[in-house]
């Protein structure tokens, strides 16, 4: 497929999504079940991203703590939990990373 | 100063420490787009077609892979199911809106500006220029985003590759997800996703994602149903 296809397919769902419940609001109820899993999008999508990233640097399992990008992984989640505040996490695990290699 | 503009400067200003964090995102982006092989054109195009940091991430790493379009499609919507979550948090606050305002401010609705306007609305309530603020901070992220990119792409293989600057997608991920974790379903959401997205690393277009985020999806909300 045509790249430029490809982006205005995912363009268009994507701007469809967002538009959904604003356009439709008022004119009918979002089902209870669609409601409670929406919310769990978010955490598992993002999840699903972070870990290999932690987990896999180089496409292989390795829980070893020579694993720098594990380790920062860590601090910037005890950083996140502690603070909640997104540029001390982003910095946080970056100067870990920096300063472990 | 009228009303109107007072919001809409006070929303640019909510959104300022978001940006910070969403400008080297956008530079990575840009980067790491002419690395997969796309051109400049179609790389900085995907930033206001597509507008979605993460899924651009991603659909330049399924580029680099020569995945198939149609899979390329499908992780995009996968990836960004989570802006309908967002767009229920906001509908009953422009429910009174001409339909060209919904459809702009539908258009600006990304992670970090709801960051932003969804806490606005959560304290201000349903007021009369709520809609200018959301317009100043999805403007004031759309700009910066575009600019960013365009500096990635311009930059390119200029960035020092000595700089992780791709470690800072799963960084803010981690910023975003960690707020979330506030009951046992969520929870197991995100590890049972996580633990998937490990699991199925091997399969080939990043399909291991989607199954991933379906997963845990599931799983939330399954534990969610039984309390």
């Amino acid at each position: 497929m045509n790249i430029w296809l490809v982006m205005l397919l995912g363009g268009a769902l994507t701007f469809g999504m967002r538009l959904s419940f604003i356009y439709l609001f008022g004119r009918f109820e979002i089902p209870v079940m669609v409601k409670r899993a929406l919310r769990f999008v978010p955490p598992a999508v993002l999840s699903a991203i972070i870990a290999p990233g932690l987990f896999m640097p180089d496409n292989t399992l390795d829980l070893s703590l020579s694993n720098v990008h594990l380790m920062a992984g860590v601090v910037a989640i005890l950083v996140a939990w502690r603070t909640k505040n997104t540029l001390l996490t982003i910095i946080a695990g970056m100067i870990t990373l920096l300063a472990l290699r | 100063m009228n009303q109107a503009a007072k919001s809409f400067w006070a929303g640019v200003r909510a959104e300022f420490p978001l940006l910070i964090g969403v400008f080297p995102f956008g530079l990575i982006y840009g980067a790491l787009a002419l690395g997969a092989g796309l051109a400049p054109l179609e790389a900085q195009m995907m930033s206001s077609i597509v507008f979605a940091g993460s899924a651009q991430f991603i659909t330049a790493q399924l580029v680099g892979d020569a995945a198939p379009g149609l899979i390329i499609v499908l992780t995009i919507a996968v990836v960004n199911l989570r802006h309908m979550l967002y767009s229920a948090a906001v509908a009953p606050y422009l429910k009174h809106l001409p339909r060209r305002w919904k459809t702009v401010l539908a258009y600006l609705l990304t992670d970090e500006a709801y960051a932003a306007v969804g806490l606005h609305y959560e304290s201000n309530g349903l007021t009369s220029t709520g809609h200018w603020f959301f317009l100043g901070a999805g403007l004031a992220l759309w700009t910066t985003w575009q600019v960013s990119c365009a500096l990635g792409i311009f930059l390119g293989a200029a960035l020092p590759s000595a700089w992780p600057l791709d470690f800072a997608l799963p960084l803010t991920f981690i910023a975003m997800v960690m707020p979330l974790l506030k009951d046992k379903p969520m929870l197991a959401a995100a590890l049972s996703a996580g633990a998937v997205a490990l699991l199925t690393q091997g399969l080939p277009f990043k399909l291991g994602l989607i199954l991933a985020a379906l997963v845990g999806i599931v799983t939330g909300t399954y534990l969610e149903s039984r309390r």
